[in-house]
């Protein structure tokens, strides 16, 4: 028999949504909410990036949290904010709410309590959670609960998710939400055209009249209709001009309303405002300080990247050496221990390297978010960015982009023009990311002196900024070439709030940062690992020459005098050698000899191509085969003793340096990218648009570039 | 020669114009920008473009040709 709680489990979870303006805390709700137990997903067909977590209200009951992105009415004007509209609508949708809560800002209730009144209409039950209350005393605010409970027809819980008030009280809220009515706050159809309304009503009995209002007035396709309602909507969407005079009129009587509600239940005291706000903007906001202090805070994020990072990587990069070392002392050798030891092992170290960089990055950038400091960047850069057929909120993408271009593109989803949006898409993978990171690094330790210039500059540390100068450059080139080509066409309006200056929370920034590091190991680090097992594999098995590389290689008269462990060298390399990833290498290198290559860069050319980063780690496989395997040392020692056999000189020497430094500066060697781009932009054509057009452009500069050095 | 929001000097405030709304895009209206109300310039960005401005509690950065299109009635 099974007990009462199993028979119901089903019914245990409750599926609440959290709603509200941007910035009003919701997510410092969701995270106080549900700790650690988020999951980041992704809304099927549309694909948009969704925040779940699962909270538990009692000992039986769990709440499934959903943490919306932030929008200021029901009437999307970009993808973020059809998300919450779709949510809202479809009931088959997987995260349909049993239960909304309204997350609003106490400094800003009037604006914020459109959306509520909005979604009250559509009759679901509705929560209003009034947040940081702990400002309430300082900025001389005072509610009457009681009142506006009665007058908003809603459950009130008044809470700081900064402090933690309110928390509790909301949960248990939440588990007696059947209790809550769903009545829509006044009628507000009647007072815009009672007749209108009526013959609305009259064609979609089946539906909340708000939920039909919506329905026509979006210019979505809603697929959870049936054929025959469709084309009611289609028919009632006919009057363009009417409908956008309803919508008009509606704004105006919610404002209305709204006003009355408040008139009564909630007084500010404005002698206690201080106007920290008002001075902070003046210089932020400056013609020239304002540029000034972007520019600083820009370096100093550059430099935490560059310089701080680099400790803990050495370190990573130094511990997955030694043990790769350590596996083949203590495991018995063979076939296993290869595998562990020179392809899983240095297959995660490559993952676990950017670790540093990324969550430095994200950091500084949630810190500038938190702040209210980014609202700043986008007013003072958009006129320029527009220059380059961009918009001020591709700034953050594009020094996202300095991390990954993932989550870069995937922030680009708030920009509501879609040609800036798509520029900004395009042109993104530009940016100099953290994959490139350990490329340029080696690459740059190897060609470059480490003298001091100047006094004070490194010349290698110069180098690794000009090459982040160069992506940013192409970038913008780019750029204003696809605005000038690109024939989409994009109108839509910018407004971007400016929110109140605030202390960051660490908490906050502290699940960003660990959400977004998650996003990359499980993302791209996924495809890092396997192609370099796949890699591994590659490498250590071969056709017939393969397999009697030992006898061969003996057998032959020059190598009868060598030493074991020269001879044990000369079997690893022409065992590398008719290997298939080496067959493979050698068959592109026709190609890649203009850019003064051989057919090992070529194999490290072939395994980065899905991922870049594996560029390092495909080489360390390759010289780790092909060098005795005692003596592991590190990848770079190996990169230098390299010889050319063809001129007797380095391998890696300047020419094929920068030839190779410019090479993975354009090319678009990601597949994590190019499957979100085509996700984002819902089409085959960008992605396939980046993949020719950047790898054109690094051929043919890295070609030019290794005839001018040579 | 209509005043719009654009004309405004930093610091300067007036009033939205009642008859304008057909000109106001929905998502000011939504946003706070109301016939009416008062509206404050705060600041310009530099080429004056995009426009800070203060309205019904909010703040909010609007470029220069959406701001064009907002008719004010001077105090
Ligand atoms: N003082 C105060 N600040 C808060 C509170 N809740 C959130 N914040 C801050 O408000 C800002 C926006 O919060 P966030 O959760 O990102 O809002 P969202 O955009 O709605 O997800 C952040 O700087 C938070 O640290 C609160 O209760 N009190
Ligand atoms: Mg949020």
């Amino acid at each position: 028999m099974l007990s009462n709680s199993e028979l119901m489990s089903d019914d245990k979870v409750v599926k609440v949504a959290l709603i509200g303006n941007p910035n009003t805390g919701k997510t410092s709700l969701f995270n106080q909410l549900t700790g650690l137990k988020q999951k980041v997903g992704n809304y099927p067909g549309i694909t948009v990036e969704k925040k779940q977590g699962l909270c538990k209200l009692n000992n039986t009951i769990k709440a499934e949290v959903t943490d919306l992105p932030g929008t200021y009415s029901i009437n999307p004007t970009s993808l973020d904010e059809t998300l919450v509209l779709d949510t809202l609508l479809n009931e088959k949708n997987d995260s349909y709410p049993d239960v909304v809560v309204v997350v609003v800002e106490i400094e800003n209730i009037k604006r914020n309590l459109l959306l509520f009144t909005q979604i009250k209409d559509l009759k679901i039950p509705t929560i209003l959670v009034i947040n940081m209350i702990d400002q309430m005393k300082r900025k001389g605010i005072d509610i009457d609960v009681k009142k506006l409970e009665e007058s908003l027809n809603t459950k009130i819980v008044l809470a700081s998710a900064r402090k933690k008030i309110g928390i509790d009280e909301l949960k248990s809220v939440i588990l007696d939400y059947k209790k809550l009515d769903a009545i829509p706050i006044s009628n507000i159809t009647d007072r815009i055209d009672k007749e209108y309304f009526t013959k609305l009503k009259n064609a979609f009995p089946e539906f909340p009249l708000y939920k039909s209002w919506l329905l026509i007035t979006q210019n979505n396709e809603f697929d959870f209709l049936n054929n025959q309602q469709k084309e009611l909507v289609l028919k009632f969407r006919e009057d363009l001009g009417c409908i956008k005079r309803y919508q008009h009129k509606e704004t105006i009587l919610r404002y209305q309303i709204i006003n009355n509600v408040l008139k009564d239940s909630f007084k500010v005291d404005k002698s206690k405002a201080s106007d920290l706000r008002g001075i902070l903007d003046r210089i932020l906001t400056h013609k020239i300080f304002g540029y000034v202090i972007f520019a600083l805070i820009l370096l100093f994020i550059f430099q935490g990247i560059f310089d701080w990072a680099t400790y803990p990587m050495d370190l990573i990069d130094g511990a997955f050496a030694s043990l790769s070392s350590w596996i083949k002392t203590v495991l018995p050798p063979g076939t296993f221990t290869n595998l562990i030891a020179e392809g899983i092992i240095p297959g995660i170290g490559g993952v676990v390297i950017f670790i540093p960089q990324i969550a430095i990055l994200f950091t500084f950038i949630s810190i500038l978010e938190e702040t209210g400091y980014m609202s700043r960047v986008v007013f003072l850069m958009d006129k320029i960015m527009r220059k380059f057929g961009m918009s001020g909120k591709s700034v953050i993408p594009l020094i996202s982009g300095t991390a990954c271009a993932i989550p870069a593109i995937m922030a680009s989803r708030n920009i509501g023009n879609w040609k800036e949006r798509l520029v900004t898409i395009l042109v993104i993978p530009f940016t100099t990311c953290s994959a490139r990171l350990p490329v340029y690094a080696i690459l740059i330790a190897l060609i470059i002196p480490d003298k001091q210039v100047l006094g004070i500059l490194n010349l290698q540390g110069l180098t690794m900024m000009a090459l982040y100068l160069l992506g940013f450059t192409a970038a913008l080139l780019s750029a204003v070439l696809l605005n000038s080509t690109l024939k989409v066409k994009g109108k839509s309006l910018f407004v971007i709030e400016m929110p109140n200056y605030k202390i960051p929370s660490i908490k906050n920034i502290f699940y960003e940062v660990v959400e977004k590091t998650k996003a990359f190991i499980f993302g791209a680090g996924k495809i890092i690992l396997a192609i370099s097992i796949v890699l591994w594999f590659l490498a250590s098995n071969g056709p017939s020459k393969f397999k009697n590389a030992e006898e061969f290689v003996t057998s032959k008269q020059e190598n009868k005098e060598l030493t074991e462990s020269a001879l044990q060298k000369k079997v690893a390399s022409y065992k590398l050698e008719h290997s298939y990833i080496g067959y493979m290498g050698k068959s592109i290198e026709p190609a890649i000899k203009p850019m003064g290559y051989d057919w090992k860069i070529g194999i490290a050319l072939i395994s980065s191509f899905a991922a870049r980063e594996v560029f390092v780690g495909a080489l360390a496989t390759i010289y780790n085969v092909d060098s005795d395997s005692e003596n592991v040392g590190t990848i770079k020692q190996r990169m230098a003793a390299e010889i050319n056999p063809d001129t007797g000189k380095k391998r890696f020497d300047f020419p094929t340096g920068v030839s190779l430094l410019l090479f993975y500066a354009f090319a678009m060697q990601c597949v994590g990218t190019l499957a979100i781009v085509k996700r984002e932009t819902n089409s085959w054509k960008w992605p396939i648009f980046q993949l020719v057009g950047m790898g054109l452009l690094a051929y043919i500069s890295a070609i030019i570039a290794f005839n001018i050095f040579s | 020669m209509f005043k719009t929001i654009a004309n405004l000097q930093i610091g300067e405030k007036a009033f939205i114009e009642k008859l304008c709304l057909d000109n106001i895009p929905l998502k000011l209206l939504e946003m706070g920008c109301l016939p009416g109300i008062e509206v404050q310039l705060i600041q310009k960005a530099p080429m004056q473009d995009p426009l800070y401005i203060k309205v019904n509690g909010s703040h909010l950065a609007i470029r220069r040709e959406t701001a064009e299109k907002i008719t004010i009635v001077v105090k």
